[in-house]
């Protein structure tokens, strides 16, 4: 059993796997359910000046019958009051010492922030979380994405909460920003302890036809929501990466953004995530997750002979290069196993017309046929001589296992552009031939 | 003892009901989210109608339920009924590469059903017919499903049709002899009433050559068309077949079709002779009309039967009887001239030859007897109306399989009556032939047929699928395979 516990800039939690702050982390009866289920820490809902709310909210982004692989909301933060979440963040860590317990907030001015810091530190919780990245409704009052968007301003405000924080302050940023590590420069620079993102994205998910009105239908118009779920994974693990390999941020890193399991997770930490928050996936199936996230997590640390999470932490971060650092003699390319092979041709028609045109359809004299097969039906047979290893049949490919990228070892050295660039202008190689 | 019904009218009705009913629509969205979109896909070269089976799935997938019902109908005008009564598994599901991946084809059938009972129930007009027509005019004999493929196939290339049925509506056997648990009539004449807006007349209850001369027939059309179909249902020989509650398998069920279910009269213990998917249809159906014992009589072993697996199995579930290596040697009856029973003989195969195993004689008791031992060819009713018309030695109509045409100028043919007794889906694929193979008679454009185009066509490999270039994956293709070599 690896040792799943972490301490991210000081907030110790017995497991990476954080409440992200939303709606599944509004009240103490949340948290106490989620910590019973066995999360490590929870981000309250953001906490700040009173707000009133619309109807409806949420929306989805479903694919091919599949729910909720993208989701959008344009809920504020904590309609509570801030009496009440206060109250609530000390009866909950004193039923759960051992978790961690962070206040989101977000608040204008520097009196109140200095106040609400002050307050959150005196309720018990863990740490706080500035929230600089909600894209919606906040962000028209100068709150949420419209600071996060603005380093300059995002560098100001993190100087004020520092001025009175006592416990580890982290920055909570918005993807809604051309280079997110600009962002993340400024929290540093503004003194704070750690960073989380991403925040989610401007998005509408979808326009009801019928009547022409986006959702979520509020009364006849919609707002543009923060997006989130499976479908921003791809964009919060870059983010993530940019953050944990730029040498002017050097912050610990709690990554979010669509995360539902422990594979999702292992991911944000081998990019260099120390925790990771989870929303979307406790909306759609509960708290009950968390089980097979710390199961999964410790048999893959196990299985990999990690003795510890934190040992994982960014292994992956210097993996990801320059463009221009990519070896240009390395090739790959894809072998197609015929006993596996179901014939449905999605590999030759998506090199044929997506692709590089390598795929021949030829007779399958030679060749076993599956149960089931058309007699005398064309084969795929890839042109090895001609793939470029673009991996685009192996990922159109139904069938695990059957198309398989093979790396080619042609004997040559490594080359990166600029190496290439060298070369060439030092006169000991030609030009490579264009593509014909 | 005269048999008589035996359920009430609510047991019948929910013992008929839909074995596989409409999809939901989300059921029909899941489903159709597990078709692979395969690029020349097996299916539709599984399909003698050559649909454009992942086109109109994904058409479903998109909630574009009227293209998807378009591109069905576009090659197969009866895609409803076939839907229903087609044995997908060794067609078009039985070729679906999903069923190798997972064990588990996607249910192409219920699919199909799910986008036609779209069109039709919503009474769209997803199928168009020139503007100009090319004033020919053609005689389509028979309104089975042979002769309503090839009068939708012309009435979309732009000639005229008239559809002359003997019976009081068309449709042939899939208005009166499907299994009502498959498919009601009435999905089958809202099809005749969908060609019948294409501009195709129907004239019913005229029968050909006792109601109307033949000559005149050829002197008042440009060409003709045949889709008679088989004829009476061939006799067992033995004693005691005409005593009353000895009955044809399709008369058994076209009186499912033509009279409330709980007023069709059915035995206590019946007895089904035969062992092709007609006499499943009967065995299954006296079970659910509540005979207490229902038995298929097939004189060959269960491996040899025609029946395919799929329906053997529903048999069994229905609690039916198999009688296997049995031949009924004579119908018994007591003094009131009413069935009470058959003598049998049991039989054995030797060298490929069915044998009577002398004094092996036994008795079963039952009150009905359901023939289902096939229908005989028309070769009589040929010989008199068209004396020129080339038959093969088994009586069914020589043509050409691609074209319908016959050794007389003019005249075509198609479905059983030409191959002798197949599905509903092969005999629209050959009267969608054969009004192609018209088209072309009259020097008409090339009909275009529903191809995917493929970059192996330009390299001189075959091109094209389905309609224009059927497979063999089945014991049903291999049987056309047969017959053709006969000839």
């Amino acid at each position: 059993m690896a040792d799943l516990s972490i301490n991210l800039a000081g907030i110790k939690s017995p497991n990476p796997f954080w409440v992200a702050s939303g709606p599944p982390s509004n009240t103490a009866y949340q948290a106490h359910r989620a910590f019973e289920a066995g999360w490590g820490g929870v981000v309250w809902k953001t906490i700040g000046d009173p707000i009133v709310n619309v109807s409806s909210r949420y929306s989805a982004l479903n694919v091919s019958g599949m729910r909720m692989v993208g989701f959008n909301n344009i809920e504020l933060i904590s309609d509570r009051s801030v009496e009440t979440n206060f109250r609530e963040i000390y009866e909950v860590k004193q039923r759960w010492p051992d978790c961690a317990v962070i206040a989101s907030l977000m608040f204008d001015t520097r009196e109140r922030w200095h106040e609400f810091v002050k307050r959150s530190a005196d309720a018990g919780a863990d740490g706080i979380e500035l929230n600089f990245g909600c894209p919606h409704g906040m962000c028209e009052r100068g709150m949420g994405s419209a600071v996060g968007q603005q380093p300059p301003v995002t560098e100001k405000i993190v100087g004020w909460v520092m001025e009175a924080a006592t416990i580890p302050v982290i920055v909570k940023l918005t993807p809604n920003i051309t280079d997110v590590t600009f962002a993340a420069r400024a929290a540093r620079q503004g003194g704070a302890n750690a960073i989380s993102l991403i925040n989610t994205l401007n998005s509408i998910t979808q326009v009801n036809l019928n009547n022409l009105v986006p959702e979520p239908f509020v009364g006849g118009l919609s707002s543009h929501g923060g997006y989130c779920g499976p479908a921003v994974k791809p964009i919060a693990l870059n983010m993530v990466q940019s953050c944990a390999a730029d040498s002017e941020v050097r912050l610990p890193i709690s990554g979010i953004g669509g995360i539902s399991n422990w594979s999702d997770a292992a991911e944000f930490i081998a990019l260099g995530s120390t925790s990771v928050q989870v929303c979307t996936a406790i909306m759609h199936y509960g708290f009950r997750i968390v089980e097979d996230m710390i199961e999964g997590l410790n048999d893959y640390l196990d299985a990999k002979g990690f003795k510890s999470v934190t040992e994982l932490v960014g292994k992956a971060v210097p993996a990801i290069q320059k463009w221009e650092s990519l070896d240009l003699n390395y090739k790959r390319i894809a072998r197609i196993n015929y006993d596996k092979c179901i014939g449905c041709n999605l590999c030759y028609i998506a090199c044929e017309d997506g692709a590089h045109q390598c795929i021949d359809l030829v007779p399958p004299n030679g060749h076993g046929l599956g149960p089931g097969r058309v007699p005398g039906k064309p084969i795929p047979q890839v042109r090895e001589a001609d793939c470029v290893g673009c991996n685009l049949c192996a990922i159109v490919c139904p069938v695990d296992e059957c198309i398989t990228m093979v790396s080619i070892n042609r004997g040559q050295e490594k080359m990166s552009w600029s190496d290439y660039q060298e070369k060439v202008a030092r006169g000991e190689m030609k030009p490579i031939p264009a593509h014909p | 003892m005269p048999i008589t019904p035996k359920l009430g009218p609510e047991a019948a009705a929910a013992n008929m009901a839909d074995i596989a009913p409409r999809y939901t629509p989300q059921e029909a969205i899941i489903e159709a989210a597990r078709c692979l979109f395969c690029f020349d896909a097996p299916c539709i070269q599984a399909c003698p109608t050559g649909i454009d089976i992942p086109s109109f799935i994904k058409k479903i997938a998109t909630g574009n339920l009227t293209g998807s019902a378009r591109a069905i109908l576009s090659a197969n005008i009866l895609g409803g009924s076939c839907a229903r009564v087609c044995p997908t598994e060794v067609l078009c599901e039985g070729a679906c590469v999903v069923l190798d991946r997972e064990g588990d084809p996607v249910k192409i059938g219920r699919l199909q059903r799910y986008a036609t009972d779209h069109a039709s129930e919503k009474r769209l007009s997803v199928l168009k017919t020139p503007a100009r027509k090319s004033g020919k005019r053609v005689a389509v004999v028979g309104g089975g499903p042979a002769g309503l493929g090839c009068a939708a196939e012309l009435a979309q290339l732009g000639h005229q049709v008239v559809v002359f049925e003997k019976q009081p509506k068309a449709g042939g056997l899939n208005t009166y002899g499907i299994a009502c648990y498959k498919m009601m009539p009435e999905v089958s004449l809202a099809e005749v009433a969908m060609i019948e807006s294409l501009g195709v007349e129907f004239r019913c209850g005229v029968e050909v050559g006792r109601d109307l001369p033949v000559a005149q027939i050829q002197k008042e059309f440009d060409a003709l068309f045949l889709g008679l179909g088989l004829g009476k249902g061939t006799r067992l020989n033995v004693p005691g077949e005409d005593l009353p509650e000895v009955v044809e398998a399709l008369e058994f069920i076209e009186q499912l079709h033509t009279r409330p279910l709980h007023q069709v009269p059915v035995g206590d213990r019946v007895a089904v002779i035969g062992g092709g998917n007609t006499a499943i249809d009967a065995v299954t159906q006296a079970r659910r009309l509540g005979a207490r014992d229902a038995a298929i009589v097939y004189r060959r072993s269960q491996g040899e039967m025609p029946a395919y697996d799929f329906e053997q199995r529903l048999a069994k579930t229905d609690g039916a009887r198999f009688l296997f290596n049995v031949v009924p040697l004579e119908v018994l009856s007591d003094s009131t001239g009413h069935v009470t029973g058959l003598k049998l003989a049991r039989t054995a195969s030797a060298n490929g030859k069915l044998q009577t195993l002398a004094g092996s004689e036994f008795t079963e008791p039952f009150d009905m007897v359901i023939k289902a031992i096939g229908e005989d060819k028309q070769v009589n009713m040929f010989k008199k109306l068209f004396p020129a018309l080339e038959l093969d030695r088994r009586g069914v109509v020589v043509r050409n399989l691609d074209t319908g045409r016959t050794n007389i100028p003019g005249v075509f043919a198609g479905g059983d009556c030409a191959n002798g007794g197949a599905e509903v889906v092969n005999a629209v694929a050959e009267g969608k032939k054969a009004a192609r193979g018209i088209h072309a008679f009259f020097a008409g454009p090339a009909a275009s047929g529903p191809i995917q185009p493929s970059r192996y066509g330009v390299k001189g490999a075959p091109v094209g699928s389905g309609f224009d270039r059927p497979i063999r994956v089945t014991e049903l293709e291999e049987e056309y395979a047969r017959q053709h070599a006969v000839k």
